[in-house]
């Protein structure tokens, strides 16, 4: 059973609650027929027509001996074709999205809050939340007075591209706008699921310590922006600022690092001048 | 936590391409930088091939050491993260082994 909404959608993987209109979908990972039959033709061709005629015969030869079908398919693809038609949806529409991925607790939430009330004059917001469970963000988000959907993810541990296609679907982005998806917060699963989003950008907290970038490094490898959250506290922190942006260039040293605070206001011009550049 | 998922998609695929033909061997291609922990595919396995054609099936996982190969030298080296610091002191270098995720084959009866 649904626990958002109470609904006996057993299998559906996410639930998707538009905050406008407090509908709920459930995304279901039922389309995989639909989305592979183009590749099951170009891959086993050779090795499944040649040797066998047709179904009907497969079990008189069943028992003869078995066969070898070579796939060399990769696991994600099913997800990578599905982030492709997001990523044409979104140029389609001059969308700019970000994915922002960080460890739970990062600040995620009110860097977002922050930034769209300081820059809803000058541009147009909707928000994707990603969480596994409540509409606690969201919440959050809607005060702004912007467009938000929250994704609830049940047991997954991140947002996929089926999940976020659903989520679209509900919150309708209007041309030239930015589209923020806060993924549900962990730092190692959101780095291998490509949503079709322009980009990642990593928060990293400096409560959190300056090794978090080559102890996960998968995230800090996938992200373009840095930003460093939280610089208002360094005072009582013993976090080594400089040992944090080297081992994060280490791991990706085309990495842009932004040192901001989002309560207090730190660098938060420089992160404001990096969107304006890229919407 | 992801494996879960990820051999969902395993069973999914080799499902959609086993027809009405039962899988005895499913072979995957896993590398050692893919934030993949072969061991956890391994004990998810069974679990998701419950009920489907891969009921039963022998898991082979074949593993792929990590490579690297430098930006500035063209030197290649063994990588045992995605980070790595080159002879030359460069520390941008590119994965060339390592991050796959791959189903390479299944036998089928």
């Amino acid at each position: 059973m649904c626990a958002t909404c109470g609904c006996g959608e057993e299998d559906a993987k996410a639930t998707v609650i538009n905050m406008q209109t407090g509908k709920h979908v459930h995304v279901h990972a039922d389309h995989i027929h639909q989305h592979s039959h183009e590749h099951s033709h170009e891959h086993s061709h050779d090795h499944t027509h040649e040797h066998s005629h047709n179904h009907s015969h497969e079990h008189e030869h069943a028992h003869q001996g078995s066969r070898t079908i070579t796939l060399e398919e990769k696991i994600l693809a099913k997800n990578d074709r599905l982030a492709e038609r997001n990523r044409g949806y979104f140029e389609a529409l001059n969308v700019l999205a970000i994915n922002l991925v960080s460890a739970p607790g990062s600040g995620k939430t009110t860097l977002l809050e922050r930034t769209i009330n300081d820059l809803k004059s000058q541009m147009q917001f909707s928000v994707i939340e990603g969480d596994q469970a409540t509409v606690n963000d969201a919440e959050r988000i809607k005060t702004t007075g912007v467009k938000v959907v929250q994704i609830n993810t049940g047991a997954g541990c991140h947002l996929d591209a089926e999940m976020l296609a659903g989520g679209l679907k509900q919150l309708d982005p209007q041309k030239n706008s930015i589209v923020m998806i806060e993924n549900v917060g962990n730092l190692v699963c959101p780095a291998l699921f490509d949503l079709g989003e322009k980009c990642k950008v990593a928060v990293l907290s400096v409560t959190e310590g300056e090794d978090k970038p080559i102890k996960y490094p998968h995230m800090f490898r996938a992200a373009e922006v840095l930003l460093l959250n939280k610089v208002d506290l360094l005072p009582y922190l013993e976090f080594d600022m400089e040992a944090c942006k080297k081992y994060a260039l280490s791991v990706n040293p085309g990495l842009k690092i932004i040192e901001i605070s989002a309560t207090k206001g730190n660098g938060l011009s420089v992160w404001y001048q990096w969107l304006k550049d890229n919407l | 936590m992801h494996e879960l998922g990820i051999t969902q998609n395993i069973v999914a695929i080799a499902t959609e391409k086993a027809g009405s033909q039962k899988v005895i061997r499913l072979k995957l291609q896993i590398g050692a930088l893919s934030a993949i922990v072969p061991d956890a595919i391994r004990f998810c396995f069974d679990i998701c091939a419950d009920g489907t054609p891969l009921k039963g099936a022998t898991l082979e996982i074949e593993e792929v050491a990590g490579r690297g190969k430098c930006n500035m030298c063209g030197a290649e080296m063994p990588l045992s993260l995605l980070a790595g610091i080159c002879e030359c002191g460069s520390y941008d270098i590119r994965c060339v082994a390592g991050q796959e995720l791959l189903i390479r084959e299944m036998e089928v009866v």
